[in-house]
């Protein structure tokens, strides 16, 4: 097959972009999945949530997306604080949370979607900002600014809760309620508070995530749902819960992605994360990088 | 529990399938047939969710692909070579029965919640396929012209009420199935292996065979659910057949009619689904599967046993004051 070079390279360049995009989606499910082995189905509709709030204020107010996820940050941190108390009390503290909690995660990805589509209906919504059109060209490769900028704000986000985990007293606890409950107890930690704490900063990337995501194309409400694959597989092919892991992992599908609508058609890429999924689960089930 | 034994039991659904048929006939309205339709198919595919989910402790968020299968096997007969409907809900049990057991394979080795995010997941891939896929109509659907009228052994039929017919087998069908495995040995290992699957596997229940038993009922139920829903709406297109709404209702109406028994799935499926079958014609579809959602999140949290359950608590206490 004749392949040409520079569709090629602008499509890795492009993936490579995309997948620290899809870093920061699944920033949230790694901590929620990966460390407290919560499966936050619902996560995606959180970031969804993100998006609107990001449009609501850039549509009315003028304010630039991404400075209106950080102002949404304590907001969203205090919801996933929220959602884990009642999760705990109703299913985690029963040891009903394979079955029941997960339907609980369920419902609250559907009522976010069907709420969302009420409020605002079913038409693709977008915002505005300096950096959305403009692109840069190194070479034969383009940059679009729209990608760029969001990679680099994920980036950013993804090496503050790296030296977040690794190096502040609350991370280490994270890190630790998730190899072994029972000893952080046993320091004197209560692991309820320190896992609604991860919780709500999971829930706390979405807000970031889905302003990133409403920069980088249009949205409707359900496109949360073609997330929930792509998030799952990206978290178990980095090895649930280790963060390089999960930004190389990222990129990895990104790249296989981009690639992939370029030379076959964008209608063939939500396949390839099953793909991706399916064959780690086979194959791999302890990720890439797992121990 | 009054000891009522397979075989009485069968006899009774049976009777009580009959005496409905009878009853629908009696009333001929057409709206009632097409509404009757969608209750039932709901009563099938909670059932069928129900065996895995409910029994043995498995979720499955892809009822809607395994629908779509048997739905898009009936479209794919229908361009290559026209059977009889009960032939294509043979073809679509044994395409999601396949696909249900292929899943199972894959990840049912590995912890529980892998299987339900590989079965959310599958949901996006098949529809991804089927958009792809010219033959069956692609993104811009199929038509299928039903016929108004069946002619069956010198009689002639409404073609609705054959519809309506063949559902109502099924759903009595599901049903048996269901109390059967309920009250047999591989009843009592999908229970083991929902209470604790370490234990069961100790104590030699062949944990792996049983759930991909299960798996392989539980798919084919929906997919011959799936099977005759071209006919009944008569242009598929891959929105619909992959619908929220059968993922929702599939999971809701066995979680709020209660999961243990046979009867949970039923009482979740006829109440819901007639209030949902209200809701449409007054409000609008969207604010009644809000509606689905708040109620599924509701229940979970406040009556984790379903209406089953609540009901068995009240007679309880008023049994023994």
């Amino acid at each position: 097959m004749d392949i040409s070079w520079d569709l090629l390279l602008n499509a890795i360049a492009a993936g490579l972009l995309l997948g620290a995009f899809y870093a920061a989606v699944t920033a949230g499910i790694s901590i929620s999945f990966g460390m407290l082995d919560i499966v936050n189905i619902a996560h995606p509709a959180f970031v969804i949530l993100g998006s609107y709030i990001a449009y609501f204020f850039n549509i009315n107010f003028g304010v630039d997306p991404i400075l209106v996820s950080i102002i949404a940050l304590p907001f969203f941190f205090a919801l996933g604080s929220g959602v884990y108390q009642v999760y705990y009390l109703s299913f985690e503290k029963r040891g009903q949370e394979s079955l029941r909690g997960l339907a609980f995660f369920f419902g609250l990805l559907f009522v976010t979607e069907v709420t969302l589509i009420l409020v605002f209906g079913v038409d693709y919504r977008y915002v505005e900002a300096a950096y959305i059109g403009p692109s840069i060209h190194i070479g034969i490769v383009d940059f679009p600014l729209r990608m760029l900028v969001p990679c680099a704000a994920a980036l950013a986000m993804f090496a503050t809760l790296q030296l977040f985990v690794t190096r502040t007293f609350i991370g280490r606890a994270i890190m630790a309620v998730s190899q072994d409950q029972l000893a952080l107890q046993l320091m004197a930690v209560d692991p309820i508070r320190i896992k609604r704490i991860a919780f709500g900063l999971s829930i706390a990337t979405a807000a970031v995530a889905g302003a990133l995501l409403i920069i980088i194309q249009p949205i409707e409400p359900s496109v949360g749902r073609e997330y929930i694959g792509r998030v799952f597989a990206i978290c178990v092919l980095g090895g649930l819960g280790s963060m390089p892991g999960t930004l190389i992992a990222a990129m990895l599908l990104g790249v296989v992605e981009s690639i992939t609508a370029t030379f076959y058609g964008p209608s063939w890429a939500p396949a390839v994360s099953f793909g991706f999924l399916l064959l780690t689960l086979a194959f791999r089930p302890a990720g890439l990088f797992g121990r | 529990m009054t000891a009522v034994n397979t075989a009485k039991f069968s006899l009774i659904t049976i009777a009580v399938g009959a005496v409905v048929m009878a009853f629908a006939h009696w009333v001929n309205v057409d709206y009632l047939y097409f509404a009757s339709y969608t209750i039932l198919q709901f009563i099938v595919l909670a059932t069928a969710w129900n065996i895995l989910g409910g029994y043995c402790g498995y979720v499955n968020f892809g009822s809607a692909a395994f629908f779509a299968m048997g739905a898009y096997s009936s479209v794919f007969m229908h361009k290559f070579y026209q059977v009889p409907i009960p032939v294509l809900i043979v073809i679509g049990a044994a395409v999601s029965g396949l696909a249900g057991l292929g899943m199972g394979y894959l990840t049912l080795r590995l912890r529980g919640s892998f299987f339900a995010i590989a079965t959310l997941a599958l949901a996006v891939v098949l529809q991804t396929l089927v958009v792809n896929w010219d033959f069956v109509g692609g993104s811009r659907g199929a038509y299928i012209i039903r016929p108004e009228t069946l002619e069956f052994a010198g009689l002639t039929i409404n073609y609705i009420e054959y519809l309506f017919f063949l559902m109502l087998s099924l759903a009595v069908l599901a049903l048996i199935t269901a109390r059967t495995i309920e009250r047999s040995q591989l009843g009592f290992g999908f229970a083991t292996i929902r209470d604790d699957e370490l234990a069961a596997e100790a104590s030699g229940v062949p944990t792996l065979r049983v759930k991909l038993i299960a798996t392989t009922i539980s798919g084919a139920f929906m997919g011959m659910a799936g099977a005759p829903f071209p006919y009944y709406i008569g242009y598929l297109q891959p929105s619909s057949a992959f619908g929220l709404e059968y993922a929702v209702n599939s999971i809701a109406m066995p979680m709020i009619g209660g999961t243990t028994s046979w009867i949970g799935p039923l009482v979740g499926a006829i109440l819901l689904g007639s209030a949902q079958q209200y809701a449409t014609v007054t409000i609008s579809s969207a604010v009644n599967l809000l509606i689905v959602g708040l109620m599924l999140v509701g229940f979970v949290i406040i009556a984790p046993n379903g209406i089953v359950g609540l009901v068995q608590e009240r007679l309880r206490k008023w049994r023994q004051p």
